[in-house]
């Protein structure tokens, strides 16, 4: 059985600056992967690449075993959902909206239905009674549990998340943890891009640590917290833990 | 009083003003928003198609455009066997003014669009839209809010400029004025009451636009 998103080879260079220097990695279904590293490591970069965001300059993306292209984007996007370090949610659009508008448009699933969902997502995430306010009115931590229910509404395959809680005050990154927490005992491919070291030790199955555009050490999370080979990622972890 | 007599006279002018300043600036408006798009295109063509156009229109005075549509395009197909005449002026008169504020527009537009954050759109395309959806749902709808004050400018500066219209026919306000400072010779009055009648429709319409900017700067400030 082959992984559901395979990386070969990933070179992605930013006009001169090569961000991504050759990346290859296989993150297997339901799978918990984090992704942890210095600032400028290319975890980002990396994490966009999974869904085009970011054009790769080289090698090859597998989603579930297709090759990922312009062809496909939106597509693969639908099995793919996104959650934004700065939430991105539309201000335009009730909460409730924000929620729907994917599988309304995108699956053509109709109101009633998509709203019915909607709103058990919502309540998923502790938010049913803001349905009707607008993103403004919503706390940091409020608004990316919304992002995630907007994520959750499309019945993704895989989410991945940008460094979710990193612009969030303090006291509100335990309430979206916690609901990420929830998600992986839900059947999904996660891959997080997240700082929140304690969280990654708790909840993934798989560490990976970048630095300067390649993966330098990956493992269990007691293999890199605990015991990590490497000198750079022994570096790191003694500046963050 | 003569000032009053010619405030009254001009005031007849207003529905031919109003009238085509709202048909121009909805045609504005809605070619505008195709002038954007054009212009933001990846297809080479489209982008040098309304470069061109913008660039002509902006270029050129909107008198010398009314005169080309009014009287030099029928002349045009006149010599080349096609009778042609405008029905009523007013015709070429409303297309010109809505190809003119489209041009404006379509700038206006386009600063708007990109005025909004680039997360919207990767949010938007993450959850499986295309760019099209994206555009229509997400950006666009921004887009328009952030320029609803701009709009509203471009009404106030059409309400003006269809003056220029008076010369090829049309009557509107100024032409009332003209028509009765003709027949009375009470120059100053009438063209004083022409200039009240403008303000008439002018100030308010600033009033409401500075109003929407102050609407728009509380509900972006979070």
């Amino acid at each position: 059985m082959s992984s559901i998103i395979q990386v070969k080879g990933l070179k992605k260079n930013f006009g001169a600056l090569q961000v991504l220097k050759g990346v290859d990695a296989a993150i297997e279904e339901n799978e918990v992967v984090c992704i942890i590293g210095p600032s400028g490591s290319g975890k980002s970069t990396f994490l966009r690449c999974l869904n085009r965001l970011e054009e790769i300059t080289e090698g090859e993306i597998l989603i579930d075993g297709v090759h990922l292209s312009k062809e496909n984007e939106n597509e693969v996007r639908t099995e793919m959902g996104m959650v934004f370090q700065s939430f991105n949610l539309f201000p335009h659009m009730s909460v409730l909206d924000n929620v729907t508008i994917g599988p309304r448009k995108v699956r053509g699933i109709d109101r009633k239905e998509a709203e019915k969902k909607a709103l058990e997502l919502l309540a998923r995430v502790g938010l049913r009674d803001k349905a009707d306010g607008y993103p403004s009115s919503l706390s940091g931590g409020q608004k990316q549990r919304v992002a995630i229910a907007r994520a959750l509404a499309m019945n993704p395959k895989i989410i991945l998340f940008d460094e979710p809680t990193s612009a969030l005050d303090p006291e509100m990154v335990g309430e979206v943890l916690d609901v990420m927490k929830g998600l992986t005992h839900g059947g999904m491919t996660l891959v997080i891009v997240t700082h929140e070291m304690g969280f990654a030790k708790e909840v993934a199955d798989r560490v990976l640590f970048m630095d300067e555009g390649y993966i330098i050490e990956q493992g269990t999370p007691d293999e890199i917290f605990s015991h990590p080979k490497e000198e750079r990622t022994k570096n790191f972890l003694s500046k963050v833990l | 009083m003569l000032y009053v007599k010619g405030f009254l006279v001009a005031l007849q002018g207003v529905p031919v003003t109003v009238g085509v300043t709202l048909i121009a600036m909805v045609t504005g408006v809605v070619l505008g928003l195709v002038l954007a798009l054009m212009k933001m295109s990846r297809i080479k063509v489209l982008t040098a198609l309304a470069s061109l156009y913008i660039e002509i229109i902006r270029g050129t005075p909107l008198i010398v455009q009314a005169l080309i549509m009014a009287y030099g395009l029928p002349q045009l197909l006149q010599s080349s066997g096609i009778s042609f005449r405008w029905p009523y002026l007013i015709i070429p008169a409303v297309i010109v003014c809505g190809l003119n504020s489209a041009a404006y527009v379509a700038e206006v537009i386009r600063s708007g669009i990109q005025a909004v954050d680039k997360g919207q759109m990767e949010a938007a395309r993450s959850i499986g839209m295309t760019r099209a959806q994206a555009m229509k749902l997400i950006v666009i709808p921004q887009a328009l809010k952030i320029v609803l004050p701009s709009f509203g400018n471009e009404f106030v500066s059409l309400i003006k400029e269809t003056s220029v219209l008076s010369y090829v026919g049309v009557v509107e306000i100024l032409r009332k004025g003209a028509l009765w400072n003709a027949a009375t010779f009470n120059t100053f009055e009438a063209y004083i009451g022409v200039a009240l009648v403008y303000m008439l429709l002018t100030i308010p319409s600033s009033k409401l636009v500075k109003h929407l900017e102050k609407k728009m700067a509380n509900s972006n400030a979070e």
